[in-house]
This record gives C-alpha cells, sequence and structure tokens, in this order.
C-alpha cells in the first residue's frame, strides 16, 4: 500500500479542500469565457465600440462630408477602402461615421425603455389591480399601430432628428419590456420566498427593490440584447425611408439608401452598408445569449 | 408582562369561491403562553395554514375575516394599519416555510439575504456581517463565512431550513412559526431541525406554534397541542394528556393512524375513512360525526359545546356523558 494512503482508504494528503468562494470564481469564469459565441461577441462589439471611438475623435481617413463630384462612384481602392459614394463621400469614414449613431439609439434607446419598462412593468404588476388594468389599456392600444405608422406619426409631430428616432424606439418597444416584467412580478408575488420577506415586515418598495428586480434583471437584460440589433435596423429602416437621419448626416440607413439607389453601378455601397449592420446584430445577440448564461446562477456550479 | 404572546379568540375565516363561502376556519380560540411551543395538529385542508397566515395577516387573497381578534403580544393585529403591521412582522414575529427550496431568493447569495434582513437596525454592514456569521454558525454551518457568498441552490434541504433558522434568529422574534418545517426534509435531518428550533426556543426565550402533520414531533417538542378538524379545534391541552389519553374520537383516530405507534405488523396503514368535509353553511352537527365510529344519535341533532375537563378543552358530546 503506497503511504499516502490511510487505513480507511481515503487519500487524504492530496485533495486539497476547494474552498467555496474558489470554486465559485472558476466555474464564472469558464461560463463567461470558454464559449466561442462569447469571444466573438466581444470581438464585434469592440470594433463597433472602436469605430464609434474613432469618429468621436475624428480619425477618419477622409471628411465623412466633403464633397468630391469629380471622384464619385471610385470603386474599392487604396485611397478609399470601401469606395465613394453619388456625391464623392468616403464610403468608410462615413460607415464609421454612422456607428456612432447606431450605438446612440441602440444604446440610449433600450436602455430607456428598458428602465421605463421595469418601471412600470413592477407598479402593474406589484400594484392594486386597477392600475395594472389601465396600463395594460393603454400598452395595448399602443401596440395596435405599426411601428411604421407609429414612426410617421412622431416624425410628423416633432420633425426627424436622432432624438425622434430614440422616442420611436421607446415607444415601439417598451410595451414588451413592461409586458415581461409585468408577468414576472406577478409570478414571482406568489412565491414563497417573498410572502417571507413579506411576513418578517419588508414593505411593497422593499420587496420590489431587493427581490423582484434582481430576479428580472436577467431576462430583461437578455430580452434588451437581443432587441438592441432590431433597434439598429429600425434605425437604418426609418433613414432608409427619410423618416430618420436626415442626409447629410451619416448613418448606416442613410448609406444604405444611397446604395439601393445605385445599386447597378456601385454595389459596394449596399455591401459597406449592410456589413456593418450584420456585424452589430450579430455581436449584440451574442452578447445576449452569452449574458443569458452567464446570469443564470443555475449554471455556476454546471 | 403579558402572560401570552398569542392570543386568538373567536376567529371566523371565509374563503369566496365562485359565489359560494366557504367556512375554512369558525370560531379558532387558541392562546400561545409565553416561553412555550405550542403545537397544531391535523390533517390536510383542516385550516391550519390559513390559521397561521392570518396571524401574519398575509392571507390568501379571497380570504374574508369574518369575526375574532388576534392579539400578538397584547396588539391587535387587525385592527393595525399596513405600516404597523409591518413593524410588527420580523420584529414580534417570525416565520419559517415548509419547503426551505423556495423560501430563499434564488438569484440572491444567502448573505446577502441575511444582512438584507437586518435593515432595522442601526449598525455598519460588517457589525451585520459577523452577526450572520454567528448565526450561521449557531445553526451548525460549516465554513460559515465561505459559504456566506453561495447561493440557495448550492445548499441541500437541511442546510437551507437552517439558514431560515438563521434568519429567524437575526430578526430575534418573541413568537417563531414554524409552518410544518420538517415535511420537506429527511427523517435524519427532521431530528436536526427539531433539535435546532428547541435550542433556539431555549436561548431566545421566544414562543413556538409549530404545525406539523406528525404527532411525534408535536408530541416530541411541544408544551401544549391544538387538534384542528375542518376549521375548528376539537381538542386542546397539555400534549402529555392529550397523547397520553385523547378525549376527542379525532385525536384518538389521528393516533392509531401513525406509523410511528402502531406496534403489530399490518399489510395496510390504518387510515381515517372519508375525507374533511368542506363546510359551507353554518352546521347543525358535530363535524366530525360522518367519520366518527363512537357517534350517538345526538352528533346528528346538535352542535357539540366546547367543555373544560381539567386543564383541556375537548368538543365533543361524549364528555358530557360522564
Amino acid at each position: 500500500m503506497p503511504h499516502w494512503i490511510h487505513a480507511s482508504g481515503t487519500n487524504c494528503k492530496l485533495v486539497k479542500p476547494l474552498i467555496a468562494h474558489q470554486i465559485n470564481a472558476r466555474h464564472r469564469q469558464r461560463a463567461r469565457l470558454a464559449d466561442p459565441v462569447v469571444w466573438l461577441s466581444i470581438f464585434l462589439l469592440g470594433v463597433l465600440a472602436l469605430c464609434a471611438l474613432i469618429a468621436l475623435l475624428g480619425l477618419v481617413p477622409h471628411d465623412p462630408y466633403e464633397l468630391n463630384v469629380s471622384n464619385r462612384f471610385q470603386p474599392p481602392s487604396w485611397e478609399h477602402w470601401l469606395g465613394t459614394d453619388n456625391l464623392g463621400r468616403d464610403t468608410f469614414s462615413r460607415i464609421v461615421y454612422g456607428s456612432r449613431v447606431a450605438l446612440y439609439i441602440s444604446l440610449v434607446g433600450v436602455g430607456s425603455a428598458m428602465c421605463l419598462g421595469l418601471l412600470i412593468g413592477t407598479i402593474a404588476g406589484y400594484g392594486p389591480r386597477w392600475l395594472d388594468n389601465a396600463i395594460l389599456f393603454v400598452l395595448d392600444s399602443a401596440r395596435t399601430f405599426p411601428t411604421i405608422l407609429l414612426a410617421m406619426i412622431i416624425v410628423t409631430i416633432s420633425g426627424p432628428s436622432i432624438n425622434t428616432i430614440v422616442a420611436i424606439v421607446i415607444v415601439s418597444t417598451l410595451s414588451g419590456y413592461v409586458r415581461l416584467v409585468r408577468t414576472q412580478t406577478l409570478s414571482l408575488k406568489n412565491r414563497v420566498f417573498i410572502q417571507a420577506e413579506r411576513s418578517l415586515g419588508a414593505g411593497p418598495i422593499r420587496i420590489v427593490s431587493q427581490h423582484v428586480i434582481p430576479n428580472i434583471l436577467s431576462p430583461l437584460l437578455i430580452i434588451a440584447c437581443m432587441d438592441i440589433p432590431t433597434v439598429i435596423t429600425l434605425e437604418a429602416g426609418l433613414s432608409f425611408l427619410g423618416l430618420g437621419i436626415r442626409p447629410p448626416t451619416a448613418s448606416w440607413g442613410t448609406t444604405l439608401q444611397d446604395g439601393y439607389a445605385f445599386i447597378r453601378n456601385t454595389p459596394w455601397l449596399l455591401v459597406a452598408a449592410s456589413l456593418p449592420l450584420i456585424s452589430a446584430t450579430l455581436g449584440f445577440t451574442f452578447l445576449g445569449e452569452a449574458l443569458r448564461d452567464w446570469l443564470d446562477p443555475n449554471l455556476v456550479n454546471k | 408582562m403579558l402572560a401570552n404572546n398569542l392570543d386568538i379568540e373567536g376567529l371566523s375565516i371565509s374563503f369566496s369561491n365562485e359565489g359560494e363561502e366557504l367556512m375554512a376556519l369558525r370560531q379558532v380560540s387558541l392562546s400561545v403562553p409565553r416561553h412555550s411551543i405550542v403545537g397544531i395538529v391535523g390533517e390536510s385542508g383542516c385550516g391550519k395554514s390559513t390559521l397561521i397566515s392570518s396571524i401574519f395577516r398575509l392571507p390568501m387573497e379571497n380570504a374574508i375575516i369574518k369575526c375574532g381578534r388576534i392579539h400578538v403580544n397584547g396588539t391587535d393585529v387587525l385592527t393595525l394599519d399596513e405600516e404597523e403591521m409591518n413593524r410588527l412582522r420580523g420584529k414580534e414575529i417570525a416565520m419559517i416555510f415548509q419547503d426551505p427550496f423556495t423560501a430563499l431568493n434564488p438569484v440572491l447569495t444567502i448573505g446577502s439575504q441575511l444582512i438584507d434582513i437586518q435593515y432595522r437596525q442601526a449598525i455598519s454592514r460588517k457589525e451585520k456581517k459577523q452577526n450572520v456569521i454567528a448565526a450561521l454558525q449557531q445553526v451548525g454551518i460549516d465554513r460559515a463565512s465561505d459559504r456566506f457568498n453561495q447561493y440557495p441552490h448550492q445548499f441541500s434541504g437541511g442546510m437551507l431550513q437552517r439558514i431560515c433558522i438563521a434568519m429567524a434568529l437575526l430578526v430575534k422574534p418573541t413568537l417563531l412559526v414554524a409552518d410544518e418545517p420538517t415535511t420537506a426534509l429527511d427523517a435524519t435531518t427532521e431530528l436536526q431541525i427539531l433539535a435546532l428550533i428547541r435550542e433556539f426556543h431555549r436561548s431566545t426565550g421566544a414562543s413556538v406554534l409549530l404545525v406539523s402533520h406528525h404527532l411525534s414531533v408535536i408530541a416530541e417538542l411541544c408544551d401544549r397541542v391544538v387538534v384542528m378538524y375542518a376549521g375548528e379545534i376539537v381538542e386542546e391541552g397539555l400534549s402529555q394528556d392529550v397523547f397520553g389519553a385523547p378525549l376527542h374520537p379525532y385525536t384518538n383516530l389521528l393516533m392509531q393512524c401513525d406509523p410511528a405507534r402502531i406496534k403489530e405488523k399490518a399489510r395496510h396503514l390504518p387510515s381515517i375513512p372519508g375525507t374533511v368535509s368542506r363546510v359551507v353553511k353554518t352546521s347543525t352537527e358535530c363535524i366530525f360525526v360522518h367519520r366518527c365510529p363512537q357517534a350517538v344519535s345526538r352528533c346528528s341533532e346538535l352542535v357539540p359545546e366546547t367543555y373544560s375537563v381539567e386543564g383541556r378543552t375537548v368538543k365533543c358530546h361524549l364528555i358530557s356523558n360522564e
């Protein structure tokens, strides 16, 4: 019998006890980094953030607003990496500038819709029945309008601008968040641990902030992440229809619109504008999936 | 100093169910004396849970409190407004639930939940954490400071129930209500948890109101016992009296059905024939008459009174004959 085996047969010397927080940290790290999807999403979103930063600092090779009509419809070259558009502007610089618009709209729009949804949804779910009915009635009425129609109404009222698009994003996604939060709150409300908190004297505000919201946050963040791509395409779509960002401001939607108009002569314009759209969409979708895995405490141990 | 931690007088609660009124509790009166453990036994559906949730004034949505009074340490619970009630909950009274797996928030670490529960105390977070670790050690959780950061699903059922008891330790109630605290646990864990509850009672001096299906648990732990049937208290007294010589036929039958007390080998476990009746209108007969082996003609004609016999109460006609 080897000397390190005790009489009881258990190998005591070699088993180093794992302390709980070490186990936790190790598994969390694994859940976060093992999946290639996570790396892909980090890469894609990193590129997007870098573009926005470059645009913010103005480090693009050409002025995205500089017209050069003699140079129009240039194919991709060393001088113009993604060619030039119908007014001779550098497409690459315009795409980089457009990322700022896309990020602003998606983060501010979805972020505020999420916060509002959290507030209204918990009130509807945890508050009195009549308030719940009233909130649902208003939101359902708003939802009967098709998004585009709603967008046209809002644009007519406040004129096309970047903040109008943010408003459209909030109005069109809010009811989804409210519904998600409300249903989750309703189902949590009758769970035993909420009853336990109530039996210990916690008031509604304490219960909602300490116990309901932490339980809703992870599905909400996941949905929000998966919504961001839709919002980016919504901006592109609205700008494409002339309801969103007005030319000459650079956005992926306006570039798409130009590309679509001249699709026979300059297909690269269309490709150049859709590539960032696709990669941003994928990036946020993957991030949503990674978040789902990471935020679920039940997956920590697996 | 008040003599009782809990006084319930003539409590009647009904449920409105699709236009029908279900009388879940009828004229229930019971007391929990200071520093005592009182047990409630009875079949499922006899109103035990309704009774204890009404102490916390957290009944089901369709429950209507018809009449009666509930005094916790002399305060009439039913007349308090919501804020005063919240001050009472978790200070004077605390509760341990049946299923420890659902009684803790699954997305928060147990440490943060146990710290959170001390929000009423004006002490620093560090002191709160020390309190938590002390409480966890007191309920027998090893490596408490390591397990502090774990989530509820990383614990076993017995551990979770210990954590729930630690929670009760942290709020220091004068009355602890335990709603079948060991039903979801296995037999060995059950003993440990019961020992902990007894230890809790001894060290803090708090009273305990214990609800259980297990007669042996009640007999072992409780000073007094209350036997409930179909929303009424049928027998009440010191537990050695009630279990030693049951006076009500229902208590008698319950004891005959307790597997722990069966001496002879049998193919089938004994049971009381029939089910708990749903009472929808004021009855003119004894509620137990249809299942009672000792029923006489008077039982189906007259509602029995509650008789006092040697420090215990029994609601049965047979007593009056003696």
